[in-house]
């Protein structure tokens, strides 16, 4: 029977894909693909019943679906477009074969749907797969770049360090970032450390809690943390919040949290131009001493 | 008044979801900076509630439009295990899971209304409103 129906769509492709055309040009008014030019649509329209074809001829012994796949991923076109055109397939090649038979009972139509679900499922399958497993692809490796750029630490001075925080503070970040201080604390010697939350679009209970548990393990190593870059919106929802950040030295900016961090460790940032010019009186008055 | 949208809660990344539509209906409507903060503040707060203690529910937005005043309603529905003690909860420092305890009396200080109400075994439904001024 198989191989029967296999003849029967083989013998009569060229009317097969003609019906196909028409339908899935019908379908295109309706959708996504109206901003495709004629000739590409046409093109891939023809390339795909192609491909399908190849694959029920070599019994699905082909990687030509896969390629297809690949090359329309790439040009962004949408999965739609192949389930579709693959249902409108199946539709059409059972309609074409049962219109070939005179008379027709229900079994012989039940085993030509399964004949023909047979060879378009598998495609159906794979294709599907290949779209999935490209999004998948394309999830974890942003996921990925996410997690780079999580939680950094930056050394700026001696014994200061920064951590700027940007975006959205989830459970997994804020482990991160406990992971990141408490060791860039120790790698770097750090007597200050300034975490940076300008970049947070909100501070809810769960941020604040993670923040003052960093805090209190970084003051528990023995250094100081300072929470910098406190939005105005920010503290008045901090404070409806009714959350207590009396333990740690806060800041407006970063410039702010510097200065504070520079006090802590007793130095100082001196300009030298102003050095200079206190050379040069000194020099000025040794001359004035030789003059005299 | 009319229905806006929903969005479910299933996993931690949802609540960033509901927070940022609920932070563009609060910007269509016209609130400050301040207020959208407090808003997205109030909806990451009721969007962890049922993440953590119910595991699914959504959260519901609705525009309030009355002649005389313009605000935003947000309602919170879970079918979790509802809320043993809510005089307990509504208290500062009060958590089950070693949070801040800051939660529920904070987004009651965050808004305008706030309406609670908690079946045991049934499920929680908290409804908060803002009003634009």
């Amino acid at each position: 029977m198989e191989n029967q129906l296999f003849k029967v769509v083989l013998n009569h492709s060229d009317e097969i894909v003609r019906l196909w055309m028409d339908e899935v040009y019908k379908n295109r008014e309706k959708d996504y693909t109206a901003t495709i030019s004629n000739e590409l649509f046409e093109s891939t329209n023809r390339e795909f019943v192609n491909v399908i074809f190849s694959s029920i001829e070599n019994h699905g012994q082909t990687n030509g679906i896969e390629n297809f796949a690949e090359r329309l991923i790439y040009l962004g076109w949408p999965l739609s477009y192949l389930t579709d055109g693959m249902q409108v397939f199946r539709r059409v090649t059972v309609h074409y074969i049962l219109k070939q038979l005179d008379a027709i009972d229900v079994e012989m139509c039940m085993e030509i749907i399964s004949g023909v679900d047979h060879w378009i499922d598998p495609i159906i399958n794979q294709l599907v797969n290949e779209y999935s497993g490209s999004w998948e692809h394309t999830v974890s490796l942003q996921k990925l770049a996410l997690q780079e750029l999580s939680a950094p630490l930056i050394p700026v001075m001696d014994n200061i360090t920064i951590m700027p925080l940007i975006g959205t503070i989830d459970t997994e970040r804020a482990k991160l970032i406990m992971e990141n201080l408490l060791n860039g604390v120790i790698k770097h010697r750090a007597d200050v450390v300034l975490i940076d939350i300008t970049g947070v679009p909100v501070v809810d209970t769960m941020v604040a809690h993670h923040i003052i548990q960093a805090a209190e393990a970084v003051r528990l190593i023995g250094s100081t943390c300072i929470l910098v870059g406190i939005r105005p919106e920010i503290a008045q929802t901090i404070v409806n919040l009714g959350i207590n950040l009396e333990k740690f030295p806060t800041k407006s900016s970063l410039k702010r949290g510097i200065e504070t961090a520079l006090e802590l460790t007793n130095s100082k940032i001196v300009s030298i131009s102003d050095n200079q010019q206190g050379i040069e009186e000194i020099l000025d008055s040794l001359d004035r001493e030789r003059g005299k | 008044m009319d229905f806006q949208s929903c969005v479910t809660i299933t996993k931690e990344w949802d609540i960033v979801g509901a927070r940022q539509l609920g932070r563009d209906i609060a910007k269509k409507i016209g609130f400050g900076t301040v207020d959208q903060a407090r808003i997205a503040t109030a909806i990451s707060e009721l969007a962890r509630n049922i993440y953590l203690y119910a595991g699914t529910g959504k959260i519901c937005f609705e525009t309030m439009d009355n002649l005389n005043s313009k605000g935003l309603r947000i309602i919170a529905i879970d079918n979790g295990p509802g809320i043993q003690d809510l005089t307990q909860v509504m208290t500062d420092g009060f958590s089950t899971s070693g949070g801040l305890g800051a939660g529920l009396p904070g987004v009651r200080r965050l808004m305008d209304e706030f309406d609670v109400h908690s079946q045991e075994g049934e499920g929680t439904e908290i409804n908060v409103v803002k009003w634009l001024r």
